[in-house]
């Protein structure tokens, strides 16, 4: 029992249980899964189908974190990499093909990469704070993917294209089976090859990495670039799911979301050790959070103010520090009265 | 025998060459962030016509003086290795509470204490939590920034005008040096702020504090120092002066807005960083940080006398000016040691 209560992400996993669990008395149906037309259907579908982009965004943002880094860019890179995909989509010829969104999708993909080679490199080769060198790419970023679609918002209607935000394969929607198999893979390359220990060690200190004999600056930029990657795909679930691309909507202010996602899964900023598994844990609650609101119908002008009081609570709970204080404060009249007897 | 009566003499000459060399060193960031500010302006002045105005110098900083106090509040809290992402918001919440409070028939010798007092509450709220429950600063500030733009938003969505008379009066009073040059009341406190918080930053036993916890907090705790104390007075300054940046904003907009100076954490983090301040630390003046927040106002000011810029040709501008000076900043700094 004690080592469960320890698990550092046995408090995020309290919060996210109370969550849902109020939600009952709103909506008395809210735990209930129908199968309609051989698809799932529930608010409990709803709350992994929102968390989707969120959780790959925050799977990158891990890594980066891992090597002591940020990455401020990755809104702007999911709304560059939904403009690209729409665009190529926008001017075929024949929209229903698979092949040419796959081309899309592909060109996005590259792209990302690109971007992500460019944070990675303005931090280790030119050396500037991460914080900085990304705050460039998310400036500058979200004013490309407006270029690219002159500012306007680009309508497609692509078949195959909608199948990646909303689909259904095997009754699952396609955006939570894409992120469930790009973190298990995650998870396999990272935790089952040296890729994870050698990226905590660039995190833990990058100079004594290096004088191990590790390529600190290639690992740091294949951070930047997985980031991106993951961001991109996010953008593409983002703007299939509304089957056009919004280069002012996509992806705007995710990037705190996904850190806050990455803290409450017990990732310290300062970098190192990280935990993929609570990030994605971090990244439901945070949908949770949101589905949440709506149910209990919190007013629209409130429901900031709902989000801080969660990660007012979430943080004292996950701080050692506090519960101690609490406990003391509970135990301290307990001592006196023992005394009295005697 | 070992002689203690005559200490061995240092070589007075080769110690001084010495002391300057470093003193160069840690200034060189600062200089370098001079040189290219310099370099940006001449880059201005052969571009466009009447950009040698002294008046247009004089506007970067009657535009940005709201900035400029926010960016030396976050400037104490990065040289502690902290940050404050709730900047903005609480700007914004000082906002639309003065507007609500001086509509609501408040007297202004009421409002402005009280909303300063607000922010720098929230300040030392968010520091005691960093402080006693260890929270990660870049979290529990976000929290801040939750719940500051959350409380303007239920206070008002909309944007509420001012028309109390000593804001609209503080609003329209220019000091002036010639005719047609001059600056609002705001650039007087902006820069006394700036010249307290050096003068505490460099002189003062708690500014000292402030540059130890940077270097690095364990040593500074076992050297003695307070520690808690400061660290929760740095995110109270902070609060402070996000608070006063707020009043001056509503002083320069005349009105109160929840939406008010978003991402204006970026900008402040973004002017303290140019100005050759360490994320992690320890290093850095405030004179950096107000010539990080000019090279912010040049650039916009570069932007609005191209004049013909769409919304996103200046956001891809704006990356490009900030990519090429960084880099040169970097270059520069890189060769110099």
């Amino acid at each position: 029992m004690t080592t469960l209560v320890r698990h550092r992400l046995f408090w995020p996993a309290v919060v996210l249980v109370l969550l849902l669990a109020s939600n009952v008395f709103f909506a008395p149906r809210f735990f209930t899964i129908t199968l309609q037309d051989g698809h799932l259907y529930g608010s409990l579908i709803d709350v992994l189908r929102s968390a989707t982009p969120l959780a790959l965004v925050a799977l990158g943002m891990t890594v980066v974190i891992a090597t002591g880094g940020i990455d401020l860019s990755v809104g702007s890179v999911m709304a560059i990499a939904g403009a690209v995909a729409c665009l190529i989509i926008g001017d075929l010829p024949n929209q229903d093909s698979v092949g040419g969104v796959l081309l899309a999708v592909g060109a996005a993909l590259v792209l990302a990469v690109v971007l992500g080679i460019w944070n990675g490199i303005l931090v280790t080769v030119i050396g500037i704070q991460p914080i900085i060198a990304t705050l460039i790419l998310m400036v500058a970023g979200r004013g490309i993917a407006q270029l690219l679609t002159d500012g306007q918002i680009i309508n497609v209607s692509s078949p195959p294209f909608r199948v990646i935000g909303a689909g259904y394969a095997l009754a699952i929607p396609v955006s939570v089976i894409i992120v469930a198999v790009v973190v298990a893979a995650a998870v396999l390359l990272i935790r089952r090859s040296a890729l994870g220990v050698l990226v905590e060690a660039v995190g833990a200190s990058p100079t004594a990495s290096r004088l191990a004999g590790i390529r600190a600056r290639g690992l740091t930029v294949m951070a930047y670039a997985f980031a991106a990657v993951c961001a991109a795909v996010a953008g593409l679930i983002f703007s299939s799911n509304v089957a056009s691309a919004d280069s002012n909507a996509a992806g705007n202010l995710i990037e705190l979301d996904a850190i806050l996602a990455v803290v409450i899964g017990g990732t310290a900023l300062t970098g190192g050790r990280f935990s993929i598994a609570g990030s994605v844990l971090g990244a439901v609650l945070i949908s949770a959070l949101d589905i949440t609101t709506y149910t209990i119908g919190v007013p629209a002008e409130t429901t900031l103010l709902f989000k801080a009081v969660v990660v007012v609570v979430l943080c004292l709970s996950q701080s050692a520090a506090f519960r101690a204080a609490v406990f003391r404060r509970r135990s301290a009249p307990a001592t006196p009265a023992a005394e009295v007897p005697a | 025998m070992i002689d203690v009566t005559a200490p061995p003499q240092p070589d007075t000459a080769a110690a001084a060459a010495r002391k300057r060399r470093r003193a160069d060193r840690r200034h060189i960031p600062v200089l370098a962030t001079l040189v290219l500010l310099a370099a940006m302006y001449g880059l201005g002045v052969a571009n466009y016509d009447n950009f040698s105005d002294t008046q247009v110098l004089l506007n970067v900083f009657v535009d940005n003086a709201f900035l400029l106090v926010v960016a030396a509040g976050m400037t104490f809290v990065i040289l502690t290795g902290g940050i404050d992402l709730s900047v903005g918001a609480v700007v914004a919440l000082t906002t639309v509470v003065a507007a609500t409070l001086l509509n609501a028939g408040w007297p202004a010798v009421v409002v402005l204490p009280l909303v300063l007092l607000m922010g720098t509450t929230l300040g030392l709220g968010m520091g005691a939590v960093i402080h006693y429950f260890k929270v990660e600063p870049f979290i529990a500030t976000l929290a801040g920034m939750f719940l500051a733009r959350g409380l303007s938003l239920l206070i008002n969505r909309n944007s509420i005008p001012i028309t109390d008379p000593f804001w609209s009066g503080m609003a329209q009073e220019r000091i002036r040096f010639a005719p047609g040059i001059f600056i609002s009341t705001s650039v007087v406190i902006a820069l006394v702020v700036v010249l307290v918080g050096a003068y505490v930053l460099a002189y003062t036993r708690f500014g000292r504090t402030v540059y130890a916890i940077g270097g690095n907090a364990d040593s500074a705790l076992l050297m003695g120092l307070p520690v808690g104390r400061t660290r929760i007075a740095v995110y109270t300054v902070s609060g402070f002066c996000s608070s006063l940046g707020g009043v001056l904003l509503s002083f320069y907009m005349l009105s109160g807005y929840s939406l008010h100076a978003q991402g204006m954490e970026l900008d402040a983090i973004a002017a303290v960083v140019i100005g050759g301040v360490l994320l992690t630390g320890g290093s850095g003046y405030l004179f950096g940080t107000v010539l990080g927040v000019l090279v912010l106002g040049l650039i916009q000011t570069i932007i609005t006398f191209q004049g013909t810029l769409s919304s996103w040709w200046t956001k891809i501008v704006i990356g490009i000016l900030l990519f090429v000076f960084i880099v040169l900043q970097r270059l520069v700094t890189r060769r110099a040691r």
